[in-house]
């Protein structure tokens, strides 16, 4: 027998004698998402009170977070960033609004699409990346490896730079997920990632750094 | 006393009397209770959320067998590849073989339960391999040969001067004890780590059966880096790690993350289904997924202490108990320490050898009530006590029955004995805090309480006439 038919046979044998449920449950029926959505954290009913719960929850995970009236504003954010922080380098992938927002940079731009050396990637200081939404509820942004540039875009360079169209604002977890499911089922890319603010450790008695492997700063340009 | 017991005693003795030591680890869990109290709060229902979740635990470990093949069909389906291992010791060279047979000599490892369960990092020196653990707090007890101290915060018992003082020897670099330049130094040397490493090891918080994914919880994304960069990525999961659907990660993401450190989410939730995809630039070539018994499946035997699978390691029993902030993490000298290592421990590692344990419990039973999957956790502590005392009851408190029940049922040596006791009292200051006290074990730390003047008895007789 292989290790697989020895485990698999040691749950049979274990699972002929029923265990009682929990917490003194008769029943124990899987929930649905309509049930999570009863015992999370609310969110209001329109698209400004989604708004302004991504705005606020942003604003207290320390992520910058940045509406845009139109896609022409785009540039003019992207060169004004660029200026205060002195890039020279940025990597990003292709796509219809990371197209835009490195069009008219002037420095080189090093796009993850065709393959990349980590090196260079790693001396980029900022990834441009699109996204598959944005989650009110938590504050957090859902890529994934098809949707952003890969694994390494959205994590390597110190400043992540994420560009979301209005639409892309969910309301909660629970519609995060079945988004997910309807948009690649059964054909998942290998790495899908809730990325909730900078990268952050509180390791060193429990005070909180930003930046620790992943990214420094996070901002999330709403179109 | 069996050596893991006289150990154990031996740390407890010394760190409660570290007054310094039990400060810090109060006031890390007091500032822990205070952020996990206010995330809770933004919770519509919490109780009827920790039901959700005990019953969603329920019904995945009580069809573990479907929801394990369905879960490696899916990953299969994408070309990873899932192994089966019924022991640590087949796990660590199942792990090894990998890496051997790639010629990997470097290997970056985001932080891993399982993988302190079964001594891989030993096992990969062994093999002549470099390992680095990349999750800064296990970074920081790697460079002191040390164990993690606790499930979530493996750093939490050491100070900055401390780390400071680490990273001066280690590494020859810390510019001062500031949290964020001393997080910058372990940034700039793991960088260069992921970047070199053949291969990089992950554990798993939940192994999602019906797609196929693997969820793995963080904030600091050194897992992230390690599933990005190197060629080859290993995940080590155990087998209760099973959810049976994508949705109800909705519900245990925010869950963990609330009781595990005080956050709403986690800062990265990533998912894992295979190696790099066709049109993907990036990714390991490879992915393995080792799912992991090693008595497991002993304790789903035991119908009992089945729920004791449904945890999914938040921690939040540990924050909570008495007995664990006093005595600290490393005094259990487990993998699992506090109330849930009190229980898993004896069942993975024999009850002969670990019964102290279960003992070291006040029964308040704030374990079992912190416990996002609704564990019955102060309840199986009585069933190990019990399980321990009929398997082998030590002759001293076969004796102490044997004269108790006497007295018990006697109104006359009943009247006498507590009589004496009080008498026994009056006298005790003589031998108090000297080993001819037959009460030291107790007087050594405490005081004894003073027998009430009048008994009960006593008094009934005397306010009804």
């Amino acid at each position: 027998m292989t290790e697989r038919e020895n485990i698999l046979s040691r749950i049979r044998d274990a699972l002929r004698v029923p265990a009682r449920r929990p917490l003194g449950m008769t029943e124990t029926p899987l929930p649905k998402p309509e049930d999570h959505r009863r015992v999370l954290p609310k969110v209001g009913p329109s698209e400004s009170d989604r708004l302004s719960l991504f705005a606020s929850n942003a604003e207290e995970l320390r992520a910058r977070f940045v509406v845009l009236p139109a896609i022409e504003a785009l540039e003019s954010e992207m060169r004004s960033m660029r200026d205060a922080e002195g890039w020279t380098r940025v990597a990003s992938h292709r796509g219809e609004l990371t197209d835009i927002a490195c069009a008219k940079l002037g420095i080189p731009v090093l796009l993850t699409d065709g393959g990349y050396d980590k090196n260079d990637l790693e001396a980029c200081q900022v990834g441009v990346t699109e996204c598959d939404a944005l989650i009110a509820q938590t504050g957090s942004v859902l890529v994934s490896s098809r949707s952003s540039g890969g694994r390494a875009l959205t994590v390597l360079p110190p400043h992540h730079i994420v560009l979301a169209r209005r639409s892309q604002l969910v309301a909660d977890l629970p519609e995060a997920m079945a988004l997910v499911r309807q948009k690649h089922h059964p054909n998942y890319p290998s790495m899908i990632s809730i990325i909730t603010g900078p990268s952050r450790t509180g390791d060193i008695e429990r005070i909180l750094v930003l930046g620790a492997h992943g990214p420094k700063k996070l901002t999330i340009l709403l179109i | 006393m069996t050596t893991a017991a006289a150990k154990f005693k031996k740390d407890v003795r010394r760190v409660t009397a570290d007054l310094r030591h039990r400060r810090i680890i109060n006031t890390a869990l007091d500032g822990y209770a205070v952020k996990r109290d206010q995330k809770k709060s933004l919770f519509q229902d919490w109780a009827e959320a920790r039901r959700l979740a005990a019953a969603t635990k329920y019904e995945a470990i009580n069809s573990l067998d479907r929801c394990l093949e369905q879960f490696a069909r899916g990953l299969e389906s994408r070309g990873a590849k899932v192994h089966w291992a019924s022991t640590g010791q087949q796990a660590c060279e199942i792990i090894v073989g990998i890496l051997k047979e790639r010629n990997a000599r470097s290997v970056v490892k985001s932080k891993a339960m399982t993988a302190e369960e079964i001594h891989l990092n030993e096992a990969l020196a062994r093999a002549g391999l470099d390992v680095v653990e990349t999750d800064l707090g296990e970074f920081i007890v790697q460079l002191r040969d040390e164990p993690p101290y606790h499930i979530v915060f493996p750093a939490m018992h050491l100070t900055r001067g401390e780390i400071q003082e680490t990273f001066r020897k280690r590494l020859g670099d810390a510019p001062s004890d500031n949290p964020e330049e001393l997080t910058m130094v372990a940034r700039r040397v793991l960088r260069q780590k992921y970047i070199q490493a053949d291969a990089g090891i992950t554990g798993a918080n939940f192994a999602v059966a019906d797609v196929g994914l693997i969820s793995l919880t963080e904030n600091e994304g050194n897992a992230r880096l390690t599933g990005a960069l190197p060629r080859t990525m290993i995940t080590l999961v155990g087998i209760e790690k099973v959810v049976p659907r994508l949705e109800d990660l909705a519900l245990f993401l925010p869950m963990l993350a609330t009781v595990g450190a005080g956050q709403l989410i986690s800062g990265y939730n990533t998912l894992y289904g295979g190696p790099r995809q066709p049109g993907e630039p990036d990714g390991p070539e490879e992915y393995h997924v080792v799912l992991l018994d090693n008595n497991r499946t002993r304790l789903m035997a035991d119908a009992e202490k089945r729920d004791t699978l449904h945890c999914i390691r938040c921690g939040s029993c540990l924050n909570v108990c008495p007995i664990f902030r006093n005595i600290g993490g490393h005094s259990y000298g487990t993998t699992y320490c506090g109330p849930i290592g009190a229980v898993l421990t004896p069942v993975l590692r024999g009850l002969e050898e670990w019964k102290h344990l279960p003992y070291a419990s006040s029964l308040c039973g704030a374990c079992t009530e912190a416990c996002p999957v609704g564990i019955d956790l102060h309840h199986h502590l009585l069933e190990h006590r019990r399980a321990a005392a009929s398997a082998k009851p030590s002759w001293w408190q076969k004796l102490a029955f044997k004269l108790f029940a006497p007295v018990a049922a006697s109104k006359l040596l009943w009247a006498l004995v507590t009589k004496s006791g009080r008498l026994g009292q009056k006298l005790h200051p003589i031998v108090l805090g000297t080993r001819l006290d037959p009460a030291y074990v107790w007087t050594r730390t405490r005081d004894l309480p003073p027998i009430a003047k009048t008994s009960f008895k006593e008094w009934w007789r005397r306010t009804r006439s």
